[in-house]
């Protein structure tokens, strides 16, 4: 993207003007490098989204944007249901609340050292991963409304964990306003063996290490040390999220023009809030995020199995566990004044600053952990919400590190028996069950994380706390 | 971008597929003397981006049908209900066989279970999407029919 077709406002905040058809600007937080790096497609995009209808602010976009489905991915953007808002299935995005989980293990990655090859072999051994993995667990149909009601306090109930989890997941580990009879059948049916179960493409389970600490103070209250072992889940919600996604992208699409919207491009496929349709997508999205918690939940019930038999001290207790394709019903001040907005975050993750009402108490005065997700085999980030980031992109940053090159120029470049070599030798352990699948995931495939988190930061967004570095990684 | 395509196949005697690219995700696109055929490419193509066609063995075949009124949401059901049936049976499909009557597409997909040593399966296709959805006759006029998979 060339920076000169937007107005700078400083180093970290670039505007795309306001005008008839778009009634708020669209703001891009970035560098002028990472600008430079981005599609095109992001400034058509987030200048697609500041003309929906009842839109407020502005249609955001984070450091590590690109091209999307309608929304661009990085995209965040709020809408008031009394002015006419609408709710978007594309600005969703078909895995909803695909997100990150972190647990501090209690170990050092010397101890994770140790025992490093027979970790990475439990963890590919109990933890279904890849195309045609199958979880042991099979729903009943009650069991499964109970899960898409009940996400991970559902899952906890069950078994897979403690109470003491859910105080450190969004939402208390439970999404109100979940309707799981607004999920057709079709989609229950997906996720009849798929609970449990990691995916496959850029989704994750890593061990990690801290390397390095920003912030002192911070990384105190989220018990990160340096030298310290981590354990981060990144997955979703897996098949029944992906079939909701696809039947309500289709609906508001053929939909869209009963309520009066002209979409520019199809994929914007949205609804009123107070539409049938809209609140009939809202009902199942919350269960899909629910669906999601649970999945997350059951994983690391699975990690903690793998743990206490390798390394039978570890404690795994849940650092925090954030979404970052969700819209969430939220108040925020705009303009002074209180609104009750719907906040669409399509890879964004949301970032409360301190004293947020939603904020369990151990991050009340800290601020919530923002979870960013690096390549395979690249360092990851955990950044803190901060008071400013409630005032620039409605309490939201970034996500990861986005992708450099597509998947077939990355299979063409690396093998991915020469990927697991390369990263062996710098003492980082692959496991997949496809070695192709490794290579589509090659880091070199990736942009640099590092630039995004700096950016995130600089734009006020979330500030730095810690940074990981992968020991062993399962991929799917 | 989106426009190049990033591999060529000759696998099916009346059409051929091909890959384009788009961040993250994939692009697949069916060409054929028919639009039936260029929609049986097309799911060749998405085929393609999980594993090799050749290692599908067709011992279970599937029936397929779908209606729209529009050429390219009859082209995003038709793959949706592929990448449907593939999640819900724990199957792969190497053949397909389309025919499109006014807005009703019947169909039958040919293929069998994953094996995961067999097929080294590469990713999960999670749908497809709206994003580059296009059913067309091309200059030369071949049937196009094309969209970007979510994967």
């Amino acid at each position: 993207m060339d920076p000169r077709q937007l107005t700078k406002i400083d180093e970290y905040t670039w505007r795309i003007e306001p005008d008839a058809e778009h009634p708020v600007p669209a703001i891009i937080y970035a560098s002028e490098a990472l600008i430079r790096d981005m599609d095109d497609k992001v400034y058509e995009q987030a200048e697609n989204v500041a003309a929906l209808p009842g839109i407020v602010g502005a249609s955001y976009a984070m450091p590590d944007a690109h091209w999307g489905y309608g929304f661009p991915i990085g995209g965040v953007a709020a809408f008031d249901p009394d002015l006419g808002g609408i709710v978007s299935a594309g600005g969703v995005g078909f895995d909803i609340s695909c997100g990150v989980r972190a647990l501090v293990t209690g170990l050092t990655a010397d101890d994770v050292r140790g025992v490093q090859k027979e970790l990475a072999d439990d963890l590919l051994a109990t933890v279904p991963a890849g195309v045609g993995s199958r979880g042991e667990i099979r729903l009943s149909a009650l069991e499964m409304d109970a899960m898409l009601t009940g996400g991970a306090r559902w899952a906890v109930k069950e078994g897979y964990g403690t109470e003491t989890d859910l105080a450190h997941i969004e939402e208390g580990g439970c999404m109100s306003g979940a309707e799981p009879e607004q999920v057709s059948d079709q989609a229950k049916k997906r996720q009849l063996r798929e609970m449990g179960t990691l995916g496959s493409g850029n989704h994750y389970l890593e061990v990690q290490e801290v390397v390095e600490i920003f912030d002192p103070e911070l990384a105190a209250a989220f018990k990160l040390a340096d030298g310290n072992a981590i354990v981060s889940i990144h997955c979703g919600s897996r098949g029944l999220g992906h079939q909701i996604g696809t039947e309500f992208l289709r609906e508001m699409a053929v939909a869209a023009e009963s309520f009066g919207i002209h979409l520019p491009d199809r994929e914007l496929a949205c609804a009123p809030l107070r539409s049938e349709v809209g609140r009939r997508y809202l009902g199942a999205m919350r269960a899909a995020i629910n669906c999601a918690l649970a999945n997350r939940q059951i994983i690391t019930h699975l990690v903690r199995q793998v743990l206490a038999r390798v390394i039978p001290k570890a404690s795994l207790d849940l650092l925090y566990d954030v979404s970052h394709n969700t819209c969430k019903e939220e108040r925020h001040i705009v303009d002074g004044v209180e609104r009750h907005l719907f906040v669409h975050r399509k890879g964004a993750t949301r970032a409360f600053g301190p004293g947020h009402p939603d904020l369990p108490d151990a991050f009340r005065t800290s601020g919530q952990p923002v979870l960013i997700g690096g390549s395979m085999g690249t360092a990851s980030y955990v950044l803190a919400g901060t008071e400013e980031s409630m005032h620039r992109a409605f309490g939201s940053a970034c996500h990861g590190a986005g992708r450099l090159m597509s998947r077939h120029a990355a299979k063409k470049r690396w093998s991915g028996r020469q990927v697991v070599d390369e990263l062996a030798e710098r003492g980082i352990l692959i496991r997949s069950p496809t070695m192709r699948g490794v290579a589509e995931e090659a880091p070199g495939a990736y942009k640099d994380v590092t630039d995004v988190v700096d950016a995130a930061q600089a734009a006020g967004l979330a500030r730095k706390v810690a940074k990981l570095a992968p020991l062993v990684c399962l991929k799917g | 971008m989106a426009a190049t395509p990033e591999n060529l196949s000759n696998e099916k005697p009346e059409g051929r597929w091909e890959h384009f690219s788009h961040g993250a995700d994939i692009g697949i696109r069916g060409l054929g003397p028919t639009k039936d055929a260029a929609f049986e490419t097309a799911a060749m193509a998405m085929t393609s981006a999980i594993t090799d066609l050749e290692r599908i063995k067709t011992r279970e075949t599937v029936k397929i049908s779908c209606r729209a009124d529009d050429d390219e949401i009859l082209f995003y059901d038709w793959i949706n209900a592929l990448v449907l049936e593939m999640s819900v049976r724990g199957l792969l499909f190497g053949e397909f066989d389309v025919h499109i009557e006014g807005s009703r597409l019947t169909a039958t997909a040919a293929g069998e279970a994953v094996d995961v040593e067999r097929h080294d399966p590469i990713v999960e296709v999670k749908g497809a999407t709206f994003t580059e959805l296009a059913v067309y006759r091309n200059d030369n006029g071949d049937w196009v029919a094309q969209c970007i998979i979510d994967v």
